[in-house]
């Protein structure tokens, strides 16, 4: 199981009330992830990543066990404690602006 | 009696007025959507309970919402804007050329008869259409095809589909505007496209009177007299008597013709207003006073309508898609402005009242004028 926080701009926009906990079989990567997250809660696509390329958006970090995974590769293994629910995946929306 | 809702877009969520057809007494309720940027909320002619919203955010991207209860309920509808074919590139503000990329819906214009059908123009300048209520959404190519498209260039906004006019009876016919492309009309539903900028002059372009290249800011017509187009370009307030086959400036005595918004009053197709702004490089009323202009001869007569607004220290903006009409006997006419105050007047323009003086800066206001 894993477990994914999102900003509270579209928890509101997907209407989520607290942490969303995915049922996973097979590799968790942030694109498998994020997949799952949009098969669930479609009003989600094309917030986090763009719809023609894939690429995440460009103020989106993503975040989990103290690091920032943004720049890993799509398909690479999150981390073990997030696969395993003990720690969440983080979706940030970037500081910017002043 | 009938009752009057303004859908107003703001930088940070969409707000909804609502009064009965006296218009002295509103109902304020919002923000919608709190936190977004709202380019637009759009009514469908065809059935006043479906509303459509172009919300969006850097962080987030481009989110459509659809009503079907008049604002009491939402639902979140398709947002994928993609080009159709390979997309190729336009100008860029130096030159160079840039892929066309998607940025955000602009403007929703619902169809004048059916509910599901609802167009979209976007930056990159396109043209798209939903006919299933939003839930998807195809670019008409043929306008970004034309012929010139990979020499537009961005206005100081983007490269921006602002205004899209269809034609009241011929639905075969639409005519947008580009900032800074100029005007463009289709007679086969959008398969084919022309550039109608015949007659406009603007300094800062190589040729002032090229094919395109042209900041148009709007573009307003009458129902009863569709052939006729007026337009508030960047600078001049223009005139079309052959649906934008030829213009001519009826700019006149306005104390200036630069600006962004213009209407037409809802039962006189020869009186229009328009909010004249300093300059390009001062977006604020001339001498600090808040004017809507009203011609109602059709153009280069104008009287300053002044009766509650601001008379001094108003430096304030009123955006292009932040005025609109309402169709009561006496014709209501509504602005919202970068200060955040959404002013009415229940007298065609005689005088004003502010119904809301502190919203985020406004981007759009609609009028819905209901049974």
């Amino acid at each position: 199981m894993i477990r994914v926080v999102l900003p509270t701009q579209l928890r509101t926009l997907a209407r989520i009330d607290g942490e969303v906990r995915l049922e996973f079989d097979g590799q968790a990567s942030q694109r498998t992830v994020i997949d799952a997250l949009e098969a669930r809660f479609p009003a989600l696509r094309g917030t986090l990543r763009d719809h023609e390329t894939g690429k995440r958006r460009a103020y989106v970090r993503f975040f989990a066990c103290e690091q920032d995974l943004s720049h890993e590769p799509a398909d690479a293994p999150l981390p073990e404690p997030v696969v395993s629910g003990d720690e969440p995946f983080l979706v940030v929306g970037a500081m910017a602006g002043g | 009696m009938s009752s009057v809702r303004v859908l107003v877009g703001t930088r940070k969520g969409a707000f909804v007025l609502t009064s009965d057809g006296r218009r002295d007494r509103w109902q304020v309720d919002g923000p919608f959507f709190g936190g977004w940027e709202i380019y637009h909320v759009a009514g469908s002619p065809a059935d006043p309970d479906r509303l459509y919203v172009s919300q969006s955010m850097d962080w987030f991207g481009q989110v459509i919402q659809r009503s079907d209860d008049g604002g009491a309920s939402w639902e979140t509808v398709g947002n994928e804007f993609s080009y159709a074919g390979v997309p190729g590139t336009h100008q860029w503000y130096d030159g160079t050329d840039r892929p066309w990329e998607f940025t955000r819906v602009w403007h929703l214009e619902p169809s004048l008869t059916d509910p599901d059908t609802v167009y979209a123009g976007v930056q990159d300048a396109a043209l798209f259409r939903s006919v299933d209520g939003g839930a998807s959404w195809h670019e008409l190519r043929g306008l970004r095809e034309h012929g010139s498209g990979s020499s537009w260039q961005p206005g100081a906004g983007g490269l921006c589909l602002h205004t899209i006019v269809q034609h009241p009876t011929k639905a075969e016919r639409l005519t947008i505007a580009i900032s800074a492309a100029g005007v463009f009309r289709t007679d086969d539903t959008g398969e084919t496209w022309q550039p109608i900028n015949k007659g406009l002059q603007s300094g800062g372009i190589p040729a002032p009177e090229a094919e395109v290249g042209h900041c148009v800011h709007r573009i307003a017509t009458h129902p009863s007299r569709p052939d006729v187009l007026f337009m508030q370009k960047h600078w001049d307030v223009m005139r079309s008597d052959d649906a934008g086959d030829s213009w001519y400036e009826i700019s006149g005595d306005l104390p200036s013709d630069f600006g962004f918004p213009i209407a037409v009053h809802s039962h006189e197709p020869d009186t229009i207003y328009v909010v004249p702004i300093k300059s390009d490089a001062e977006h604020y009323p001339p001498e600090g006073k808040l004017r809507v202009y009203r011609s109602r001869t059709g153009g280069y007569e104008w009287e300053a309508l002044t009766t509650g607004l601001p008379q001094q220290h108003a430096y304030v903006n009123v955006l292009r898609d932040a005025m609109a009409v309402d169709d009561l006997d006496e014709c209501g006419v509504y602005f919202g402005t970068t200060g955040g105050q959404v002013y009415a007047s229940a007298d065609a323009g005689d005088s004003w009242e502010p119904i809301v003086r502190d919203l985020p800066p406004v981007l759009s206001v609609e009028v819905q004028t209901l049974p």
